[in-house]
């Protein structure tokens, strides 16, 4: 499966793209905003997505709602520092599946992106 | 004006941010106002505007030593000063957007802009005072500055 890596951090990208230990994951694109992930999404169509949610040009919010435009089944996995729970639920009212907050272990991770995995292969079963 | 409570919640960002990515804690000290609404800075300075019900910035700002260990810690290359420019900014992000967690969704947080190098000072808005938390992390010192109306 193909995962696209949206955060306007380069040190959270490497970060996720590093720590990510779970099998299954066959190719890792990067996005730096939310305009660079809907373009990269056409290009690619990742199966599954880490979200960052305060980035310039297009913020994490609008951007989940644009890549559900586009493949409305995609998996999006929200990684944000904002931690309130009225923005984890508008997230996953927007369509993201699940919501990491930063600062996060390798093992928040990686359980996040399992479970995923998991709901994306059970779509793709369908 | 922020309160003692409201204070707390940047100590609470910011012990949580270095205990989850480096498993050390972190040494706070006596957070103190600064009256001339301006804070000395550190080598790089990564800082966020606060917008929405609360109005002011959070800046967090440190010697790059620390930020090259940060970023080692983190497993990377420390020496990329492309990293240690990244790193100040995102501790920035995380601690201003935790405080979340407190003061709600319509506390609108920017993304970080990162000043490099040691400018004398940077002004906090204007009649505003500063409270600076002085924090000590594997014997580095770093600042996290917040000033909010």
């Amino acid at each position: 499966m193909k995962l696209l890596i949206v955060d306007d951090s380069l040190i959270i990208r490497k970060q996720i793209e590093r720590e990510l230990k779970v099998s299954g994951i066959d190719e890792i694109y990067l996005a730096v905003n939310g305009l660079d992930a809907v373009k990269k999404c056409k290009q690619y169509m990742p199966e599954i997505v880490t979200m960052d949610l305060t980035m310039p040009e297009m913020d994490g919010v609008v951007c989940v709602k644009e890549l559900m435009k586009i493949n409305p089944d995609i998996m999006i996995l929200v990684i944000s520092a904002l931690s309130d729970k009225a923005t984890a639920i508008q997230a996953i009212k927007n369509g993201a599946r699940g919501f990491i907050c930063k600062p996060f272990t390798e093992e928040d991770l990686n359980k996040a992106i399992t479970k995923l995995l998991e709901d994306a292969r059970k779509i793709i079963a369908k | 004006m922020m309160n003692e409570k409201e204070v707390n919640v940047f100590i609470k960002g910011a012990k949580n941010y270095f205990k989850t990515v480096s498993q050390l804690d972190v040494e706070i000290g006596t957070p103190y106002l600064v009256n001339s609404r301006e804070a000395a800075v550190g080598d790089y300075t990564g800082i966020i505007g606060i917008s929405g019900e609360r109005k002011g910035c959070v800046f967090v700002t440190a010697p790059t030593a620390m930020l090259r260990h940060l970023v080692v810690t983190l497993g990377d290359d420390g020496s990329d000063n492309e990293l240690v420019r990244d790193v100040i900014g995102e501790v920035a992000n995380t601690i201003s957007g935790n405080a979340r967690s407190e003061f709600g969704p319509d506390f609108m947080i920017s993304v970080p802009v990162v000043v490099e190098g040691k400018p004398q000072m940077i002004s906090v808005p204007r009649d505003l005072m500063a409270f600076v938390i002085p924090v000590q992390w594997n014997n580095y010192s770093l600042f996290v500055v917040v000033c909010l109306e």
